[in-house]
């Protein structure tokens, strides 16, 4: 029933020639995955998909199409050779599928081996109830350490594409044209005041309960990001940008790196393999604990400084834009 | 004492979901925004909190119940906010009701009254 | 019970798309994403209850702030001139930006 409506959804999207359209049903679309993921019995990812696909990837591209045009050029050539490039590729790439098993049928090697093993002995080697968390963080935590390493790159990108140098003294002139215009919203700023020390708690408690529930460093990552992104919308991003200064949350994402690499390294240096967190203390037990925790906490560092960078620098350029149009207007109508 | 839970709780269940279903059918039928923004606020809200009592009433322990009630308040101090700030939006960028005829007299008396500081 | 109120809810968010898909005004679009973000945290909070998981309820709370902070969003980035209306009749009217 729901995969109709994905369907139906993307047939919409990829009709509709009006991007901001186009970016609300992107936005449904990400929910209804996000339901089909919760219907499927899936908690975690639908967690992370409830927070990056409908929260923060709808934020970031309607600031981005609000810098460029919002209509899509309609293409002159009927694209047919990639049409049959396409079909090509994904004929064979289906026929290739028709050799593995049925998607969960129960005798396929991964049901058999690998799954078995991590359901049968994650409790007595690791001792932590969310057997997704202890798949990602102890089992596989090498890969983790690349999806983190992935994400801070993309930050990296950012900031050496897209970043431009503050100067403070126009940061006074804007600030208070931005205001008058934030008078208007009152009610927003008073209500945003009394959520947003509730979802900066709820990321904390996201974070810390990973072991238990669903949740993780990923998704806390992403819900403190929000909360801060939220505090910018409102208030205007000069203030946002003296709250949280742009050395220290750069700083917060290479420290949030550091910190799973060393894990990694303090485990070397106390005789057992990388990422190894069974010598970390005594007790296996409580090494794997230790261990779990602290790499969680770099991965919500990283993830929420890496979203604040992204946001501030987008916002940054859209108001230098702003700014521009609004001189040149002037110009216009003097001249 | 469970027979009448499970009774209050399948009516408050039952409640909701018409509102909800209600709601829907109104943000399709209505003629204009500002009232397909009434049908759609009013019974999200009211909805959503009678389905979150229902559920309440069928919490087995005192976690969830005190996950639900986080929810409810949240709703309730989300849902009228979203609204304002919508129909705030679409009345300061010149989006005019459709069956009223004076409203441009109106809409230039609320521009001189908030022109003041 | 829990299985009618996960039906019906389901049918409000057909609903909602349907005006989605369909709206004339950006802001009727504006509206139904909200309103579809509202039934998503109840029809999660139904679907914990009927397949026994009450872990469901930290998504929904997630997805209730994540729903708020996209709608804020979306109007603080909207000055996009195909949002603006002119007044139907246009004499005696200043546009403000």
């Amino acid at each position: 029933m729901l995969l109709i409506f994905l369907v139906v959804v993307a047939i919409a999207i990829i009709r509709m020639k009006n991007l901001f359209a186009v970016v609300m049903l992107t936005g449904i679309y990400g929910l209804l995955s996000a339901s089909f993921l919760v219907v499927m019995d899936a908690v975690d990812v639908a967690f992370t998909e409830a927070a990056v696909g409908a929260g923060i990837s709808t934020l970031l591209m309607l600031v981005v199409i609000s810098m460029t045009g919002h209509r899509e050029r309609t293409t002159r050539h009927k694209p047919l050779l990639a049409l049959l490039v396409v079909t090509i590729t994904g004929g064979l790439l289906i026929y290739g599928t028709l050799d593995m098993p049925y998607f969960g049928s129960a005798d396929a090697p991964i049901h058999n081996h690998v799954a078995s093993r991590y359901i049968n002995d994650s409790m007595q080697e690791i001792g932590v109830p969310n057997i997704v968390t202890s798949v990602l963080a102890s089992y596989r935590a090498f890969d983790t350490f690349g999806e983190v390493v992935v994400i801070f790159t993309a930050g990296i990108g950012v900031l050496a594409l897209l970043s431009i140098a503050h100067r403070p003294e126009d940061g006074d002139k804007t600030g208070s044209f931005n205001d008058s215009l934030n008078e208007q919203h009152l009610i927003v700023r008073i209500v945003s005041k009394i959520l947003i020390p509730f979802i900066l708690l709820f990321a904390l408690y996201v974070q810390f309960h990973g072991d238990y529930g669903p949740g993780g460093g990923f998704q806390a990552g992403v819900i403190f990001a929000s909360a801060i992104i939220l505090y910018s919308m409102l208030f205007g991003l000069n203030i946002a940008r003296k709250v949280i200064n742009q050395p220290f949350i750069q700083f917060i994402s290479a420290i949030g790196v550091l910190l799973y690499g060393s894990v990694g390294l303090a485990s070397i240096l106390s005789g057992g393999n990388f990422f190894d967190y069974n010598v970390l203390s005594n007790d296996h037990i409580t090494g794997q604990h230790l261990g779990i925790l602290l790499i969680e906490l770099g991965v919500g560092c990283t993830v929420a400084s890496v979203m604040i960078i992204i946001f501030f620098n987008f916002a940054g350029r859209r108001e230098m834009q702003q700014k521009n149009e609004r001189e040149h207007n002037k110009n216009q109508e003097l001249s | 004492m469970d027979i009448i839970i499970t009774i209050s709780s399948g009516l408050c269940l039952f409640i909701g979901s018409f509102l909800c279903v209600s709601g829907g059918i109104g943000i399709l039928r209505f003629p204009d925004f500002y009232t397909r923004m009434h049908a759609a606020a009013v019974t999200d809200t009211l909805g959503t909190g009678m389905i979150l009592v229902g559920l309440m009433l069928l919490s087995p322990d005192l976690l969830i119940f005190a996950k639900l009630v986080m929810i409810l308040l949240l709703t309730l101090l989300i849902g009228p906010t979203t609204s304002h700030v919508l129909a705030k939006a679409a009345w300061y960028n010149g989006l005019t009701p459709k069956f009223s005829s004076n409203v441009i007299d109106q809409k230039k008396n609320k521009e001189t009254t908030s022109s003041n500081p | 019970m829990l299985v009618a109120a996960t039906i019906a809810i389901l049918v409000a968010m057909f609903l909602a798309i349907i005006r989605g898909i369909a709206g004339p005004t950006f802001y009727d679009r504006i509206l139904a994403v909200n309103m579809f973000g509202t039934k998503t945290v109840l029809l999660i909070s139904l679907l914990g209850f009927v397949m026994g998981r009450p872990e469901f309820l930290d998504i929904a709370i997630v997805y209730a702030l994540i729903n708020f902070i996209s709608v804020i969003g979306v109007l603080r980035h909207s000055n996009i001139n195909e949002l603006k209306h002119k007044p139907v009749i246009e004499e005696s009217i200043e546009k403000e930006p």
